[in-house]
């Protein structure tokens, strides 16, 4: 059947007849068909007619189309890690995910500062062919905070922004050079807002739980004193910061002061953030290093801000910070395990389930944190489902039941404290370009 | 179940177990007595009482709990391990006759860990064995010197032995399984 | 009890004083002629050290050799760790020796939970990272009670690197968990996040903490991780937070002072207290070898659960 309907998605002309089609971009949310030609978008509208030569895929009712999924913070870990993920398997990973789309962080060894490294992930992208891939480049010559690094070049070899994530822009001075520079391209700054100084060797975040169990903190204020400063300096610029990973309560309160001014700050949070606290360092796994990551999982007050702020349109966009890491690297001391957990095939279910079924967001709103927002933030096409788009289109299972299974993902790392989870919701299906690249054969999809 | 030994009967089988002790060590300057815990302390410090009732001799008396030198201790798999109580001798064994007490004698193996245990404790002259009842079904080559019964039993039954002092009432009960 | 002692938060109440109680019977062992019982013969217990220990390392060789085990003793030095095999592999390495028990100690607090989730022998924490040292915790427990006969009501009263201090968790657990009215003092730098909820009371100032304290229970100022930003200098340190002859003048008359190990004299603790007629600091020492053989012994029966 699966093959079936990839034959019917490789017609030249296909129409998705029914389904939920919510597209915020447009103001849609009803009952829609979709004409696709030619792997784009060519109409959008209420019982559209059936030509001679389309292919007619009934989409059985409760399934949701809306505007391919982006995630705008990933891993990929290729070139020079590729025994945790390399851009086929990472991307491979997305579409089963439900992302049409993804944006590499540049720490890759070598690191991402350079159109070489910038088309040699482009092309094993293009190898790959599934998800389309969005490097993000280095703000400075090798992650290494002194020089900028050649963000002009990194930009017209396909770069959509400017990141040190990993480590953040140590300096005021380089950071406010990033900006200025960056902004002449207008690539984003996407910051990894951490102060080294006061998150030292911590390894978990600084409050009830790390203290029992002896566990080195990282205050929440580590975080939110760079996001302050780098606020501060994208309105002295005029340039755009994006907040990565916001997990701080303290965090989201500068965003906002941030907005009310007019700087041109966004900001994004992950699943685990908002899903996850930092009692789990203790439970049900004592030091599972599958809850170790960067920015740690914070406290029961820190998740509920970031649910408020995803809830009042603070916060912008939805991101998984895909960490994927080798489970010898993982099974060690928590100490010295790396940071990280894998993301993208989780996300979508976790946002379902505890975000659309639980009443915090609606469906429209999600498909804004997930995939309107990140394209808007980026400056890369998606987002819309408008006639003349790329048909990247997600097909989602709010009420599907799924059970998070390691032993099923496709990424080539199982990094993840979700599994054997059962969450309602997921991803039934992906479009990229027109051409289907996943089916969960767990969703009947009918011809 | 059988009563074999009542209160009446008890207190007479340990009267005559201190004549036959004061007798066969013609003297008791020597003399020490070592209860096995439990029940063969409070049977020590009766024997302790008849022999001082019978020459005004007091003869020191002491506690032995076996439980780390059993020899089934790390056989089995599972289940908690026994409850240790404590040993207390308050006094050297070296050269002394040792009078080790235990209420029933049975296999065997509690009296050679017992053995085992006071050998650690130093090097007496002699050690005999008092016991309040012999029920057979010996398994290594160990036997009383001074028995308050003995008593025909199968390995089905059990044999339950009460003492005043700490279940409240004396008396020896054969219990089937 | 479960499979392995990785901290006093794995014990309820009744597997602490079955500890203790136990541990009165083994110390007369310690008493005997001959300190020997026939009990772990056979049984082979590695002591895999992964931080320089002598006071832990020699407890619980004395405590295995008492009971008759076959002790190994494995140092690993801290700067192979980096560049060597992983805790795990050394673990399987060991493992697949078939030892009974494996008593760790190691630089990073939850050591014992990887091993414990790897191997089937039994693993008794003897100190990881910053998380616990359950057996300290019981043997300070065990002092306690000797000298006050009960653990319940009493003030204890702890002082020092509260941060850092492993010895502290654990004793805090254990001592809150058996009633203990327990405080906690030590210079503001030097609290760990979150302490209202350990369930303690808290105070900078040592001459409140220690007011009317049945037990003063000082923690070792670890220099080597000092750095030198959590207070200005050691003599400082010592006269706003060092326990004095005058500060103990304040606890109740028949306070006992405790220190696990090894003393900074000077720093945390004057000589003259640590050697004074308060100080119980030596009866730990010799409590710790009948705590650790108590704690072996009943580890290496069978578990619930197994």
């Amino acid at each position: 059947m699966v093959r079936d309907l990839e034959m019917t998605f490789h017609m030249p002309k296909c129409l998705l007849k029914g389904g939920r089609v919510v597209d915020p971009a447009n103001g849609r949310d009803g009952t829609f068909d979709v004409l696709i030609d030619g792997g784009r978008i060519a109409k959008v509208g209420r019982d559209l007619p059936v030509d001679a030569g389309v292919a007619v895929v009934d989409i059985p009712s409760g399934l949701v189309i809306c505007p391919g999924l982006i995630d705008m913070h990933v891993h990929l870990r290729e070139p020079g890690q590729e025994h945790k993920e390399t851009v086929a398997t990472g991307t491979a990973a997305a579409v089963a995910g439900g992302f049409t789309a993804v944006a590499c962080m540049p720490n890759t060894n070598p690191v991402n500062d350079n159109a070489g490294v910038t088309e040699y992930i482009l092309n094993k992208a293009a190898e790959a062919n599934l998800a389309r891939v969005y490097p993000i480049g280095a703000v400075s010559k090798g992650q290494a905070g002194e020089q900028l690094a050649e963000i002009a070049e990194l930009g017209q070899a396909g770069c959509v922004a400017i990141s040190d994530d990993g480590r953040p822009v140590a300096t005021a001075m380089l950071m406010r050079r990033a900006l200025e520079y960056a902004g002449m391209f207008n690539l984003p700054v996407i910051e990894h807002c951490e102060d080294q100084t006061l998150k030292n060797d911590g390894v978990a975040h600084e409050g009830f739980h790390a203290s029992a169990l002896g566990l080195r903190g990282i205050p929440g204020e580590a975080e939110s004193i760079m996001a302050l400063r780098d606020i501060a300096l994208a309105e002295l610029t005029r340039g755009a910061v994006h907040i990565a990973h916001m997990s701080a309560r303290q965090t989201l309160d500068a965003v906002r002061w941030g907005k009310s001014r007019g700087a041109r700050v966004t900001c994004e949070v992950t699943p685990h953030h908002f899903v996850l606290t930092d009692e789990r360092l203790g439970t049900p796994i004592a030091f599972d290093t599958n809850v170790k990551m960067n920015p740690p999982l914070r406290e029961e007050a820190d998740r509920d801000a970031m649910l408020a702020g995803i809830a009042d349109g603070s916060v912008d966009v939805i991101a998984t910070d895909h960490a994927p890491h080798h489970y010898d690297e993982k099974r060690v001391e928590f100490d010295h395990a790396p940071f990280g957990i894998t993301g993208l095939e989780t996300a979508v279910s976790l946002c379902f389930d505890r975000l659309v079924h639980s009443g915090i967001v609606s469906l429209a709103r999600l498909v804004e944190l997930l995939s309107v927002n990140p394209a808007r933030v980026l400056r890369v096409a998606g987002g819309s489902l408008a006639e003349g788009a790329p048909a990247d289109i997600s097909m989602l299972a709010p009420d599907l039941s799924v059970t998070v299974s390691v032993a099923r993902m496709r990424s080539k790392s199982k990094n993840t404290p979700f599994d054997g989870w059962t969450l309602r919701g997921g991803v039934a299906a992906t479009m990229v370009g027109g051409r289907i690249v996943y089916v969960n054969e767990a969703v009947d999809l009918r011809m | 179940m059988p009563v074999v030994m009542d209160a009446d009967r008890m207190g007479r089988s340990l009267a005559r177990i201190a004549h036959e002790i004061v007798e066969r060590n013609r003297g008791v300057e020597e003399l020490a007595l070592v209860g096995i815990r439990t029940r063969g302390v409070p049977l020590a410090r009766r024997l302790a009482r008849a022999v001082k009732d019978i020459n005004d001799h007091d003869v020191p008396t002491g506690a032995l709990d076996i439980t780390l030198y059993r020899d089934d201790l790390m056989r089995h798999a599972v289940g908690p391990q026994p409850l240790i109580r404590r040993t207390e001798i308050p006094f050297s064994i070296d050269d002394k006759r040792i009078l080790l007490v235990d209420d029933v004698l049975y296999t065997g193996r509690t009296i050679r860990a017992a053995l085992d245990a006071l050998i650690d404790f130093g090097r007496p002259k002699a050690i005999q064995l008092v016991v309040l009842v012999d029920r057979g079904h010996r398994e290594l080559p160990i036997k009383a010197d001074y028995v308050g019964k003995n008593v025909p039993t199968s390995r089905l039954q059990s044999v339950q032995v009460r003492l005043a002092e700490i279940d409240g009432r004396d008396e020896v009960e054969i219990q089937d399984a | 009890m479960k499979k392995d002692l990785l901290g006093i938060a794995d014990l309820t109440r009744e597997d602490i004083y079955l500890i203790l109680d136990t541990a009165e019977a083994m110390r007369e062992i310690g008493l005997r002629p001959i300190k020997k019982v026939p009990t772990l013969r056979g049984k082979t217990v590695v002591n895999l050290f992964y931080e320089p220990s002598t006071r832990t390392r020699t407890s619980f060789e004395i405590a295995e050799k008492r009971l008759s085990a076959d002790t190994l003793n494995i140092a690993v030095a801290a700067s192979s760790v980096l560049k060597g095999e992983t805790l795990v592999d050394t673990a399987l390495n060991i493992e697949a020796m078939a030892p009974d028990v494996i008593v760790l100690r190691h630089a990073s607090s939850g050591a014992c939970h990887l091993l414990s989730r790897i191997c089937r022998s039994r693993v008794i924490n003897a100190g990881d990272g910053m998380h616990e040292h359950p057996t300290q915790a019981l043997l300070d427990a065990f002092t306690i009670r000797e000298h006050k006969k009960r653990i319940e009501h009493l003030k204890v009263a702890i002082v020092g690197d509260l941060l850092h201090s492993r010895v502290l968790r654990s004793n805090v657990l254990l001592l809150t968990g058996l009633g203990a009215d327990v405080w906690v003092s030590g210079p503001a730098t030097l609290m760990p996040a979150g302490i209202e909820r350990f369930g303690v009371r808290t105070s900078t100032s040592v001459d409140e903490a220690v007011a009317d304290a049945d037990v003063i229970m000082m923690l070792r100022i670890q220099q080597e991780r000092m750095h030198g930003v959590f207070f200005p200098s050691l003599r400082e340190y010592f006269n706003t937070f060092g326990m004095t002859a005058a500060r103990i003048a304040r606890a109740k008359p028949d306070v006992i002072i405790m220190h696990p190990g090894p003393m900074n004299r000077g720093v945390e603790i004057a000589s003259d207290v640590a050697d004074g007629p308060f100080s119980v600091i030596l009866e730990q020492v010799a409590n710790g070898v009948a705590v650790r053989m108590a704690v072996l012994y009943l580890l290496a029966g069978g578990a619930e659960g197994d």
